[in-house]
């Protein structure tokens, strides 16, 4: 497997990674149920893990997969508040819809 | 040894201060006067140990307590002197102090906020001490500014009054103008002599090095004066003393005639060295003295007020004693002050205890008839005002009588209208003594059958002061002056010369001695034998109006100063102001119909949100590859 | 045979992320989800990133996925429920997306690489030892720093999710 960078090129990974990217920000715009949305995020986030990962080894050096440790931690520590919020949102809004959620109106 | 006793005399007040203030409510009444007297007894023991000290070694005592403001060209140091000077001046400042403490005591008892007046008191007598004890001029204005600060404390005392409220501001305002003057007057001294430090002012005096400076000496000297008006109550700024008559009468006794109304005296006999090199000055402050005296004497004749006479005779007194610092007679200016304390002090506390036996009532017409009920208080009160009116062998006789003579062998002038105030001085108070202690009583009923003498700490204070008020005079005998050869060392130049007791002097004492009884003969044939009593305020007309209207002084500053100022006022207010307002208004209401446009980006829709930070984004990364 | 391999995944991965953000019910979303974490967990193992792909799956497949599963039974969430956007805004987060799309692949197609092209030197870069000497001799500090966040997070996702006592007596 070591050899894939060099059948394919890195080129390849960094369209990949754009495609998913625009993939998460299409969903967050498309969608407004809050849980879909998070999942948006996590798509996100992977993209940009994935081309952390190609570039680690492309460089071959190991500081791009420790990012994406770091980038997992702060990913489960996100999830873990947000869907924490959202619980308490259900609890007093009856729904998670964002449109229902305009406190913020200035 | 003498560092700690100095401490003891300036901060026992101080510390009977902070006690009173913080803890008197705990302490009680009692205890709370009681310790505001002993702080006060115990600098008064002091100082008495410090000039028996001084007069015996002659040798001015400096104790260094720490430097102050160390410039590189300029230093002030907080140094303390105690020389024959300020010692003097101590020693009237801390006894009578302690007398009107005790006095207060009796006096205050029925008052719920007892212990703020001993605390007011108390840092009255701290202020005072720093002012006469420090040995450079800003020290000396660090407690000139702090008994302003407690005299405006205890007019206004109290507090509920409005008036009263009035009469502090106006006291504090007035001596503002003054103390500008004073300030002004350091910072040109601290300019020609880069120092404020009294001794070395005066060694560089002596050693002739102002000579260059004298015209500027002259502003500052002038300025100096200005300060000294101030506090002294000196035309033009002597109105607010009057009305400083609200305070409580031991604040009057205390503050208003005894002690720090002499300040401005202190201070230029202080720097007569300084005044000595400015005859000019010296000449405007012999006239105002002169004026000032014959104007408030005037104003003394026909006032109603206890009160209010014995302020503008104390108005009037003060105008001697600067006619004599004007005259260069420093010594029997300050002979004056003293005898002046004692006589008004007993005075004044005569007078607060008839008002205290009357229930608050101040007014001459309701009063008569006290000497049968008041005896202490109308035999103390007879000696202080045959004192005052100058009658041998009472004190203020000789102190008077000095100033008419130096006036008369300078002036003919300033003679004839210093004695024309001594024989008006001998007019009204008599008139006092009558109204109040003669005929029979014409208040209430309910009055009358409450008379009383006063209690035994209201009377003890009153027969000290009596007595020195007797003999004060001892201090300066004519011919042979224990006075003049104490202070000997405080002046630059030789001492006035003693008028030696030949022909002139002893006319000039009879002419005062006969002026005086002509003015107690008027006042008897026209209260006691006509038994005349003043009339009601609206049924005075005439000139005796405008008398009583104190010549519409107040009127006249009213339209002269306080009404253009006003107008002023309010012109900024309406025009400069609003225009002004308008401006910074503008910018406000710009930014706010801006920000009420803005407002409509923030819809609080999350998915519009996200579209605007998206399009964002797309903008960003365009620019940044496609653009640059 | 690697090349295969990647495109089949990198199909997998794109088609269900796009049926992730399409499908109406919930469920099928954070099915659909696992899906495209399992298959970028294969790109990690093409890449030879044997380690983090495990912990990819962990986390993301077990933990986080796990807990999005929680949160929409526990809201019953599971109905097709709802509301339809507007076509307006539909048009837009489409245009959006091709925007994004397109300027990102642009960006990406104009940038040059610093390294030419791929070398491979036989380094053993990625194996857990080096990870684990890098993790915790470089990045000390941010490890450290990462516990207390999750730590954070942990007690807030608590505090955020308890019931208001005092609102509900």
């Amino acid at each position: 497997m070591e050899t894939i960078l060099k059948e394919i090129g890195v080129e390849t990974y960094l369209y990949l990674s754009a495609l998913l990217f625009s993939i998460g920000v299409f969903g967050i715009l498309l969608r407004r149920n809050a849980i879909i949305m998070f999942m948006s995020i996590e798509i996100m986030l992977n993209a940009v893990n994935l081309m952390l990962v190609a570039f680690s080894t492309f460089h071959q050096d190991a500081s791009g997969q420790v990012f994406v440790f770091f980038s997992m931690a702060v990913a489960a520590a996100e999830v873990a508040v947000g869907l924490a919020i959202l619980v308490s949102i259900f609890r007093n809004h009856g729904s998670i819809d964002i449109d229902n959620l305009k406190n913020l109106k200035g | 040894m003498e560092t700690g006793l100095v401490l003891l005399l300036l901060l026992a007040p101080f510390v009977g201060f902070l006690t009173n203030i913080f803890l008197g409510k705990q302490l009680g009444k009692n205890a709370s006067g009681y310790l505001g007297t002993l702080a006060v007894i115990v600098s008064f023991i002091v100082t008495t140990m410090f000039f028996l000290q001084v007069s015996e070694t002659k040798q001015p005592i400096t104790v260094h307590l720490f430097d102050w403001i160390a410039l590189d060209q300029f230093s002030v140091n907080f140094d303390i002197l105690l020389d024959q000077l300020s010692l003097l001046w101590l020693m009237f400042v801390t006894g009578i102090g302690s007398l009107i403490h005790i006095y207060s005591i009796s006096y205050m008892h029925d008052d719920e906020n007892m212990h703020k007046f001993f605390g007011y008191l108390n840092l009255f007598i701290f202020f005072m001490i720093t002012l006469v004890v420090g040995s450079n001029l800003l020290i000396m204005f660090i407690g000139w500014e702090g008994v302003g600060l407690c005299s405006y404390l205890l007019i206004g005392f109290w507090y509920k009054n409005q008036e009263y409220n009035d009469a502090a501001k106006k006291a504090f305002i007035m001596n503002r103008i003054g103390d500008l003057g004073f300030l002004v007057g350091i910072f040109i001294i601290g300019y020609v002599f880069n120092s404020l430090d009294f001794m070395t002012i005066k060694q560089a005096v002596i050693a002739g090095e102002a000579s260059a400076n004298l015209a500027l000496l002259g502003v500052a000297t002038l300025c100096l004066f200005i300060g000294a008006a101030g506090k002294s109550a000196q035309i033009p700024l002597y109105t607010w003393l009057p009305d400083a008559m609200a305070g409580p009468t031991p604040v009057s006794a205390l503050i208003h005639a005894a002690t720090m109304v002499t300040a401005g005296i202190f201070m230029i006999t202080r720097l007569n060295f300084l005044f000595d090199l400015t005859p000019t000055v010296q000449d405007i402050i012999a006239v105002v003295g002169a004026v000032t005296s014959l104007v408030a004497a005037s104003i003394g004749l026909v006032q109603n007020d206890i009160k209010k006479v014995l302020a503008y005779s104390t108005v009037s007194q003060l105008g001697l004693m600067f006619l004599a610092l004007g005259l260069g007679a420093y010594e029997i200016a300050v002979f004056h002050v003293i005898t002046h304390a004692f006589f008004k002090a007993c005075l004044f506390l005569g007078s607060g205890s008839v008002i205290h036996a009357l229930h608050g009532e101040q007014d001459m017409r309701r009063m008569g008839g006290l000497k049968g009920v008041m005896k202490i208080t109308f035999f103390t009160f007879l000696i202080a005002t045959l004192a005052i009116s100058g009658i041998p062998p009472f004190a203020g006789f000789f102190s008077k009588d000095e100033i008419l003579m130096v006036a008369f062998h300078e002036n003919k002038a300033l003679w004839v209208i210093a004695a024309i105030a001594s024989i008006m001085t001998a007019f009204y108070m008599f008139r006092l003594l009558y109204l109040t202690f003669f005929k029979e009583f014409r208040g209430t009923e309910e009055q009358k059958h409450h008379l009383h003498e006063s209690p035994a700490l209201i009377t003890f204070p009153l027969i000290v002061l009596g007595i020195l008020s007797a003999v004060g005079g001892a201090l300066s005998l004519p011919g042979n002056s224990w006075l003049n050869h104490y202070l000997q060392p405080i002046f630059a130049h030789k001492a006035h010369a003693e008028h030696h007791l030949d022909t002139t002097a002893y006319m000039l004492m009879g002419i005062a001695v006969v002026g005086a009884l002509i003015g107690i003969g008027m006042a008897f044939s026209k209260y006691i034998k006509k038994g005349e009593v003043p009339v009601e305020d609206a049924q005075i007309t005439g000139f005796a109006k405008t008398l009583y209207n104190k010549y519409y002084v107040d009127e006249t500053y009213m339209a002269v100063i306080v009404k253009p100022i006003y107008a002023l006022a309010k012109f900024s207010r309406d025009y400069i102001e609003t225009g002004l307002s308008n401006v910074v208004f503008g910018f406000g209401n710009v930014t706010e119909e801006l920000s009420m446009q803005g407002k409509k980006l923030q819809n609080g829709n999350i998915g519009f949100y996200l579209f605007a930070f998206v399009f964002g984004l797309c903008s960003v990364v365009f620019y940044l590859f496609f653009l640059r | 045979m690697a090349e295969i391999l990647f495109y089949i995944l990198a199909s997998i991965t794109l088609g269900t992320a796009f049926l992730t953000i399409l499908s109406r019910n919930p469920i099928h979303s954070a099915i659909y989800l696992v899906i495209c974490f399992f298959s970028i967990a294969g790109h990690y193992l093409l890449l030879n990133a044997q380690f983090l792909a495990i912990v990819h799956i962990i986390v993301y497949s077990g933990a986080i996925m796990i807990l999005m599963l929680f949160t929409i039974m526990l809201m019953n969430l599971n109905k097709e429920d709802e509301s339809h956007k507007s076509v307006a805004s539909k048009i837009a987060a489409t245009i959006a997306f091709c925007l994004v799309g397109i300027v990102l692949l642009a960006g990406l197609l104009k940038t040059k690489p610093v390294v030419e092209s791929y070398f491979h030197s036989g380094e053993d870069f990625q194996s857990i030892k080096v990870l684990g000497q890098v993790l915790l001799n470089e990045y000390m500090v941010p490890f450290e720093f990462a516990s207390v966040l999750l730590l954070v997070a942990m007690i807030g996702a608590v505090l955020i999710s308890k019931k208001d006592k005092q609102k509900e007596a």
